[in-house]
């Protein structure tokens, strides 16, 4: 007999791309946002996949800290062009006049003035009504209670007592001028699936994610990659040449790198099942004290 | 590598719920699921290993509750939490475990679970056995449409791993568990802590000879839940790009579906062909649920978001009116005249609350009457579309028997609803006169008057109406009047509840609405039996005063006598050999008259007759007494 169900991955591929249609029908100007990343990555083939043979009928936004890796950048550009969609790209320029660094800032108020408040500019220039995110519920204990639809009100507050209970596949994206939505299209997928389906589909990633000899300073416990000559190195500190490589990518001041050999994608997997340690390690964002994720949520942070 | 794509690839997924009330274990179940299939990582192993040491309430290294974030803070913050979501993958299958909080949002949380569910661990604490909130929960989630339920006895150790503990706790849950709509039902004994039974065998336990916990959820069968068979589409959004046909994007909800095949546009009842089928990858000859397609027509159909694709011979109820249970989620309640949106597969419409006809008490299983459904309360409503819904009972199609409801002023998600069959609706229905009723129809005379009819059969007819509550005695007296009337040569019929049942009111529940409309029919019964001259000794438990007006009122200005049967319901329900009121305060029964519906006792009845004190046939004797004192018999 034929089998009429469906792969772990072709189920979570089907329910990704219902979601992304879902919101393309009935919200009037959503983007995606496009952090470069493999979840990142992952979502944009799944859009292709959703309206093809149409084209992503909305447009890719990026918020540019200006300080992702560079090889981020050319990778965004490539990957845009490739998929014939628009592509947006925000900083807040504030920010950058008042010289907001990692360093001058420290990380969170940093995260806060160029990601965060970034964003909410951008949503508010550009009038979006939704905005699809990447993000998993595994990746960490508070998201694993967040919804697909995530609402945010007139001044992109997460308002955690009004959020909408979500049943079946019927979802609600009923907004009023001014709300929005987060879309996580990706919500149930998990660390291995969305690298198995990289795998499987072939899906292009920005080559940090595989193990090559890299310069690297040992800071807080974390190796900290110098991706250019803007990184202040503390006395005592000099930068070695390690062959190491990504679990996730962000800005280069606050990502830290693993030592690995695995260069190519069924070797990233290899060692991840191997693994004993979660992805989070290397986001030095979640150091900074605990309830930190819950806390940036509900200020308009993914 | 590949070789790991292609295992992985031939798992598949169960997500599955857990519930259980606060202090059951669950947190600390799931923790020792997670950690001894060993999808936990070591940070989160130290982390939580920190945890259990500053917390110094645990006797042991690792309090595996905190290894899952438990739910109780966020409660605290007055945070809205549905439902946590976990990962984990073991050799034979990726699991999604939908985390439902204890607390009082329990009702609310756990439909939108079990919304996304295929089976429900119910959690039971081995020392204090089925709770209410285990009724609830099973309640909630055969509602909702799972078929499988594992309910998992904890606590174990704490109850001396006694095999007797656990065999009563499995006897209480099979009992009420066999009213609700299960087709697989297991029960494993275990204790979180310990590990017994979660995910290695425990060995404390020879006793029971069936699967530990995960094992079991590793194997358990659940495709068949799926609907294979009624291929449906709800268009979700319609593609178009440059000169190639349109295409219609949807996930099929249910069946499977060729290209060649013949379908029809719904509402609009259009038929073509299926032209062609573009799967994730590209062009496909066949399709099934739950895939995201785009499939071209061979026609120019007019086919927009909100339409759906059926075969021509097997297609969804169309229907405006519908019937359903639903789960109110809203501060605001649910009451006749609420203006919502409808959204159900791709349709959006906007629809009234046309009526709430009951609550479902979740730990009685009791309907009671409601002119409202609050926050967290279930019942079954009836709801007005603007437009047209192609549907299918939720019991045979989660996929097109589902829809939500939304506040038209606020934008949440009200309420959540579980289409019912339309034959089943419309037993509960039977009552509404239809629009069309009596229109175009008049009576008719006939040639021969009831007096000539009443003059050839030597009697004229008038009507006995016999109220009581169940087992208070009205048919014996019904019967034995029958005999002691027909002794004195007077024809007479008796219309006993119990048989009208059987046959004229077969349709008919004990809803309210349904008791109205069987005394309705059994009034026009009686009519027709006086039409011919006999006399109808009606024998009805008839608990409504308004109802038994209406009935004399039927009767127009035939004799009408009402006879109460006055018995105290102690008596009734000694009196009462086929169990009814034994299963209705098992719970087992609902609309009970005396138990859990109440019976309106006559003011005005003709004659009382105290059915617990009196024999037969004095009582018998009393009403012939009064039958020849008002002169209808001589
Ligand atoms: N004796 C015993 N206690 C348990 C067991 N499982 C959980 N508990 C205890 O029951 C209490 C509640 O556990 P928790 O997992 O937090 O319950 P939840 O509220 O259902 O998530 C804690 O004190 C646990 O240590 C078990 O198998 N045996």
């Amino acid at each position: 007999m034929r089998r009429l169900t469906l792969s772990h991955l072709d189920e979570l591929e089907a329910e990704s791309i219902h979601i992304i249609r879902e919101v393309a029908a009935e919200l009037t100007s959503p983007v995606m946002l496009y952090s470069i990343g493999k979840d990142s990555g992952a979502m944009l083939h799944l859009a292709r996949k959703a309206f093809a043979p149409a084209l992503v009928p909305f447009p890719l936004l990026h918020v540019d800290t200006t300080w992702k890796f560079r090889a981020m950048i050319e990778f965004r550009d490539r990957m845009a062009a490739e998929a014939g969609v628009e592509l947006l790209v925000w900083t807040n320029q504030d920010g950058v006049r008042d010289g907001a660094t990692p360093f001058s800032l420290g990380t969170q108020r940093y995260t806060h003035v160029m990601k965060t408040v970034a964003l909410r500019q951008a949503l508010d220039h550009y009038g979006f009504d939704a905005a699809f995110g990447g993000a998993r519920r595994d990746e960490e204990k508070s998201r694993a209670k967040e919804r697909v639809f995530s609402f945010r009100d007139r001044d992109h507050q997460w308002d955690p007592k009004n959020q909408r209970p979500e049943l079946w596949n019927l979802y609600n994206g009923r907004t009023r001028k001014g709300e929005s939505i987060r879309v996580f299209p990706l919500s149930n997928w998990t660390e291995l699936d969305v690298w198995l389906y990289v795998h499987r589909e072939s899906i292009p990633i920005v080559p940090l994610y595989l193990a090559a000899p890299r310069p690297v300073v040992r800071r807080d416990g974390a190796l900290i990659m110098v991706d250019d000559e803007r990184m202040p190195l503390e006395t005592g500190e000099t930068p070695e040449t390690l062959r190491v490589r990504f679990r996730t990518l962000g800005c280069y001041p606050l990502t830290g790198a693993i030592k690995s050999d695995a260069d190519t994608v069924p070797k990233i997997i290899e060692e991840m099942l191997a693994s004993r340690q979660s992805e989070r390690q290397g986001r030095i964002i979640d150091f900074d004290e605990a309830g930190s994720m819950e806390e940036k949520k509900r200020e308009g942070y993914f | 590598m590949t070789d790991l794509l292609t295992r992985y690839e031939s798992r598949d997924t169960l997500r599955f719920l857990t519930c259980g009330s606060v202090d059951d274990g669950k947190s600390t179940l799931i923790g020792r699921m997670l950690h001894d299939a060993g999808a936990v990582f070591d940070d989160q192993l130290d982390a939580a290993r920190r945890a259990t040491k500053k917390r110094g309430s645990f006797d042991g290294e690792l309090d595996f509750s905190l290894l899952v974030d438990g739910l109780e803070a966020e409660r605290e913050q007055g945070i809205t939490i549905d439902v946590a979501w976990r990962y984990f993958s073991t050799p034979r299958r990726n699991f999604i475990i939908a985390d439902t909080p204890g607390h009082l949002q329990y009702t609310r949380n756990m439909a939108t679970g079990a919304s996304h569910c295929n089976l429900a661990v119910i959690l039971v604490d081995a020392r204090l056995g089925v709770l209410p909130q285990t009724r609830r929960h099973a309640f909630i989630a055969s509602l909702l449409g799972i078929r499988h339920l594992v309910v998992a006895v904890n606590k174990m150790d704490a109850v001396e791993w006694s095999q007797g503990r656990f065999d009563t706790i499995r006897a209480d849950v099979s009992d009420f568990a066999a009213r609700l709509q299960y087709s697989a039902l297991e029960f494993v004994p275990l204790s979180a802590i310990l590990g017994d039974n979660v995910v290695r065998r425990s060995e404390r336990m020879p006793w029971y000879e069936g699967r530990p916990l995960l094992d079991l959820l590793e194997n358990v069968h659940v495709a068949s839940d799926e609907n294979l068979i009624d291929f449906r589409l709800p268009v979700q959004i319609v593609l178009r790009s440059g000169a190639s046909p349109r295409a219609y994007a949807g996930t099929i909800a249910s069946g499977m579906v060729r290209a060649g095949d013949a379908v029809v546009a719904l509402p609009s009842f259009r038929e073509t062909r299926i032209a062609s089928i573009h799967g994730p990858n590209g062009a496909i000859d066949e399709a099934h649920a739950p895939m995201a397609v785009a499939v071209t027509l061979t026609d120019e159909v007019d086919v927009s978001r909100g339409d759906l694709l059926a075969p021509p011979n097997n297609v969804p109820e169309l229907v405006r009116e519908i019937e359903a249970m639903v789960v109110w989620m809203s501060e605001r309640p649910a009451a006749r005249g609420g203006d919502y949106l409808l959204k159900q597969g791709t349709a959006l419409v906007p629809a009234t609350l046309a009526e709430v006809r009951y609550r479902t008490n979740v730990e009685t299983l009791r309907r009671e009457d409601a002119a409202a459904l609050a926050l967290n309360e279930i019942g079954r409503v009836r709801i007005s579309a603007s437009r047209t819904l192609a549907v299918d009972p939720y019991t045979r199609n989660r996929a097109t028997g589902a829809f939500i409801l939304i506040d038209r002023v606020t934008n949440e998600t009200a309420g959540a609803g579980m289409i019912i069959a339309r034959e089943t609706a419309a037993h509960a229905s039977a009552h509404r006169v239809s629009a069309d009723a009596g229109s175009n129809v008049t009576a008719s005379k006939g040639l021969v008057s009831r007096e000539q009819k009443a003059a050839l059969a030597r009697q004229a007819p008038f009507v006995v109406w016999l109220t009581g509550l169940p087992r208070s005695g009205k048919s014996s007296i019904a019967y034995a009047l029958e005999k002691a009337l027909f002794d004195r040569g007077l024809l007479t019929e008796v219309l006993d509840g119990e048989n009208l049942r059987l046959g004229i009111s077969a349709d008919l529940g004990f809803s309210l609405a349904d008791r109205r409309e069987a005394v309705r029919r059994a009034a026009e019964a009686a009519k027709l039996v006086c039409g011919i001259g006999a006399v109808p000794i009606v024998a009805l438990v008839s608990p409504s005063k308004a109802d038994r007006a209406a009935a004399r009122s039927t009767l127009g200005d035939l004799p009408f006598v009402e006879i109460f049967c006055d018995a105290p319901l102690e008596v009734c329900e000694a009196r009462d050999t086929k169990g009814l009121f034994t299963r209705a305060r098992a719970g087992e029964l609902q609309n009970v008259t005396g138990i859990d519906t109440p019976y309106e006792r006559p003011e005005n009845a003709e004659l009382v007759l105290a059915t617990d004190r009196e024999s037969v046939e004095a009582n018998v004797e009393r009403v012939v007494e009064m039958l020849l004192g008002r002169g209808l018999v001589r």
